[in-house]
């Protein structure tokens, strides 16, 4: 009776003796309910059900990824502080304070969480917040579908976040290889929060990437032909093909994976016709796009910043545009030097080798592309700028020992080691998180009307860039010493400078993160003085800064009319940047819906159950789903018209804000403020 | 307010961007990265469908004659979803409904049949769990079957729609991509009917 009830769900999955984690767990729960009561304190529920949570906007549902992300990068970062600790300790004698069953939980949930929970959310945000803009559009292709896919995302970072408390998570690593994540070798529920997290999190990013493709190509502003296209919006509409290109094989992998672990099947078991190669291949056949899928749009980031801080065009755009393409198209002929050991025989390592090689090109051209943007530029050395130029200089690097790596013979040495460890840290930190961390400083004060703090910022940027340093260099050292990667204790007395070094950077790192918060917190303390009022604070280039900040809800009250690249710059430049149309049309809004929210809860529900093994709660959960899906197909009143008054009401108290700060923009419609 | 002119024209629905066109669009993308994740359990199939493990090959287990029969099914179901189509484009909302109803029959004739054929390789101790060969085999020849399931379901809602709406805009739209997916499935039962069933008994 409780098998059916509650399926393998038992009291005794709250690991109530592991002290550290029920610490984690305190944690978490103290901060959660520090939130819940502050909300209920101020009474701001019904604020977020009605503006936030059920909102189809895509400026908020982009905040709300980024915020996420933000989350998620704490609980990603805590996992990294714990993983250095325990190697700066573990030497000889000691066997440091994390059991291994603990210490594989750990790196495994870093991996998921860094590149799920982290990478994905923050660039899908910053997507969400600007590509409609920049491309002169009032919203996205499917809005309600966006609102799912960011439920779906939440909801799986949620079953990561409750697999502390309820069970435990996998120790098999954050790419799960068989038959180490089969039944035979993790019976526990490890294995399947993984499995679960990520597939339902997969879909949720596959629908928006169908959704932002078809916004880009179908709904940019008249004029705005592709090689007019600015260069973020370029990454990202190439990205998004990464994605959808990508994304169902890894749906496949979880799934084949999921039927072996439930139904006994034989696709990755050691016995009876299992084949656990297959499951590297179809895993990399998503994960090497899925390195670019985070990577591109960071390179987007850094284009529009060297150029919008130099002052200039970016250098070769167009090149920029085919490197873009040409790394998409090679990002799909690499996938087998993750496991150049496999055996695949010499001429199948040449080729994936050099083909690997090959995507140093493209990249480099980038490289010289932001170098000769800058030059002759005059380069203001605000935070996203530094960002950039730290990106640069370690991205290269990075990019160096990868080119390494690509050599067979010599990942046949280096494999599973910690020079591993540091070179995809190397590409990843600066070439994703880096360009979010300059988007972030970029395009906040787009999102809230006020400017980020300058000096936080600035420290931020030494400290992550100093800590970065500290902390993954002594990996390559430790990588040519031999030392493996994934370990919790070792016996080689050599390896523990290295590693006390790397333990400091971590710490350093930290500080950085403080510095973050703090950031926040003292920028929206100042914000009166940080306010940007123009909705232009940085001279910007493209059309996401000729709209107010925070934008109004319908992005442009009137389409713009496209006839160049940096087409806000030549607005600008026209005189035609801030003028008023002869006359405001009625706009059509997307509704808000509780739809979304709803799904993710059900997705939630579904995701636990599936775990846990609770049959019939699953199957309710999936009645449900569908049920809710096909009440939202029979309504057909999913938007509504904003009047034409209403538009020109909201633009002329925006045009009497501008006037009254004295912005030349408002010059042009000085008339319009005179008849109030 | 007197300077700025009141909007008289037709109302321009999303900003002269086409919501049909939109949805139908990215639904084919859908079906492409559908086609995708095929493609990845073909493939999954390839490597493992000689991995018999002692069990029974291809050849010992498929029926072709049953399985045309299945398929004659499925291809028939997708010329009166055709003919659905065509009542759509006449305005002919009764004969929409009553197409659409013996599209569902065929495609449930071949949902049946499918079921009835998996029953009896299960029985018989030739299940998905017996050899690698038959997880890709059960996982593939499921998938579409699934996907089919689904295609029913959402079938059966769109005879509600057209007969309780008639044929809005809205509902001619999800004919619209109802269409595409029901002969997508029809694509892909051809590649497997091939390259499991027919390279199956060679």
């Amino acid at each position: 009776m409780q098998e059916t009830l509650f399926g393998k769900l038992t009291l005794s999955a709250i690991p109530y003796d592991n002290p550290i984690v029920m610490g984690a767990i305190g944690g978490a729960t103290a901060m959660g309910l520090l939130v819940f009561g502050l909300i209920t304190y101020f009474g701001k529920w019904g604020y977020l059900w009605k503006e936030w949570f059920t909102s189809v906007d895509h400026k908020k549902v982009g905040v709300m990824y980024i915020a996420l992300a933000f989350v998620m990068l704490l609980r990603g970062f805590a996992d990294a502080l714990m993983m250095r600790m325990q190697q700066a300790i573990a030497q000889g004698g000691v066997h440091g304070y994390l059991p291994p069953d603990h210490y594989d939980q750990i790196f495994s949930a870093h991996g998921t969480i860094m590149i799920i929970f982290v990478a994905m959310p923050f660039f899908i945000g910053l997507m969400n917040l600007i590509v409609p803009l920049q491309i002169g559009a009032r919203d996205v292709a499917y809005p309600f579908l966006n609102s799912v896919s960011f439920w779906l995302t939440a909801s799986s970072a949620a079953l990561v976040m409750i697999s502390l408390g309820v069970g435990d998570f996998s120790h098999a690593g954050w790419s799960g290889y068989p038959p180490l994540s089969e039944n035979q070798f993790s019976p526990g529920p490890g294995v399947d929060y993984w499995i679960w997290s990520l597939q339902l999190g997969g879909i949720g990013t596959l629908m928006t990437g169908i959704n932002f493709f078809v916004t880009i190509l179908r709904m940019r502003a008249p004029g705005m032909t592709m090689m007019k296209l600015p260069v973020f919006s370029w990454t990202i509409l190439v990205t998004n093909v990464l994605i959808m290109l990508s994304f169902p094989v890894l749906t496949v992998a979880l799934a084949l994976l999921t039927l072996d672990r439930y139904l006994g099947m034989h696709f990755f078991t050691n016995d009876l016709g299992g084949n656990q190669m297959m499951f590297l291949n179809l895993f990399w056949i998503w994960g090497h796009p899925e390195v670019y899928i985070v990577i591109l749009p960071a390179f987007g980031m850094f284009s529009e910043v060297v150029s919008t801080f130099s002052g200039k065009r970016l250098f070769g755009y167009h090149s920029m545009v085919y490197a873009t393409v040409a790394i998409a198209v090679l990002s799909f002929v690499v996938w087998l030097h993750h496991f150049f050991t496999m055996g695949a025989g010499a001429n199948v390592n040449a080729f994936f080798g050099i083909a690997t090689m090959v995507i140093a090109v493209p990249t480099g051209v980038k490289v010289f592309n932001w170098l000769f943007t800058m030059y002759k530029g005059r380069v203001e050395f605000a935070t996203p700028v530094l960002w950039t130029l730290g990106f640069i200089i370690t991205f290269c690097i990075g990019g160096m020992t990868g080119v390494l790596l690509s050599v067979p013979p010599a990942d046949f040495v280096l494999h599973n080691s910690e020079f591993l460890v540091a070179h995809f840290h190397n590409m990843l930190i600066p070439g994703a998180l880096f360009g979010y961390f300059a988007g972030y400083a970029f395009w906040f004060p787009k999102a809230f009307g006020f400017r980020l703090d300058e000096k936080w910022g600035k420290r931020a940027f030494w400290l992550w860039l100093v800590g970065f340093y500290l902390a993954f260099m002594p990996l390559y050292a430790l990588g040519f010493m031999g030392m493996p990667r994934r370990l919790v204790h070792y016996d080689n007395p050599a390896w523990q400078p290295y590693l006390l070094v790397a333990a400091a950077g971590t710490l350093v790192i930290l500080a950085a993160i403080v510095c973050q918060a703090v950031q926040l917190v003292v920028s929206i303390r100042n914000r009166e003085s940080l306010r940007d009022v123009t909705g232009d604070p940085w001279n910007g280039r493209t059309l996401e800064w000729a709209v107010a900040s925070p934008p109004p809800f319908y992005n442009f009250a009137h389409i713009p009319k496209v006839e160049t690249l940096d087409a806000f710059t030549d607005m600008k430049d026209r005189g035609i940047a801030y003028e008023v149309p002869a006359a405001y049309q009625d706009i059509h809004m997307p509704k808000n819906t509780a739809v979304g929210v709803v799904l993710g809860g059900i997705a939630f529900v579904f995701g636990f159950s599936m775990i846990w093994h609770i049959w019939w709660l699953a199957l309710g959960a999936t009645v449900g789903a569908v049920g809710a899906l096909v009440l939202r197909s029979a309504d057909d009143s999913v938007d509504y018209i904003l009047p034409a008054q209403e538009v020109a009401r909201l633009e002329r108290e925006r045009r009497q804000l501008l006037a009254a700060h004295g912005q030349s923009g408002a010059a042009a419609d000085s008339h319009l403020a005179h008849q109030g | 307010m007197a300077t700025i002119a009141h909007s008289q024209t037709t109302l321009d629905h999303h900003d002269g961007h086409d919501p049909i066109g939109n949805a139908t669009f990215g639904f084919w993308l859908y079906l492409m990265t559908d086609c995708i994740l095929f493609a990845s359990i073909f493939a999954t199939y390839a490597v493992l469908g000689h991995n018999y493990a002692g069990g029974p090959s291809g050849h010992e287990i498929f029926d072709l004659q049953y399985v045309f029969a299945e398929t004659m099914f499925l291809l028939f179901s997708s010329t009166t979803n055709g003919i659905a189509m065509l009542a759509m484009y006449r305005n002919a909302r009764s004969q929409v409904a009553n197409w659409l109803m013996v599209t569902a029959l065929l495609g449930l004739g071949f949902i049946v049949m499918e079921i009835n054929e998996f029953v009896h390789l299960i029985q018989e101790g030739n299940g998905p769990d017996r050899s690698g060969f038959l997880s890709a085999f059960f996982t593939l020849v499921g998938t579409h079957g699934a996907h089919v399931s689904l295609g029913l379901l959402w079938m059966v809602v769109m005879i509600f729609q057209v007969l309780g709406k008639g044929l809005t805009q809205p509902v001619r739209s999800r004919l619209m991509r109802l269409s595409l997916f029901w002969h997508f499935l029809d694509l892909i039962w051809i590649g497997v009917f091939t390259v499991v069933y027919l390279m199956g008994v060679l």
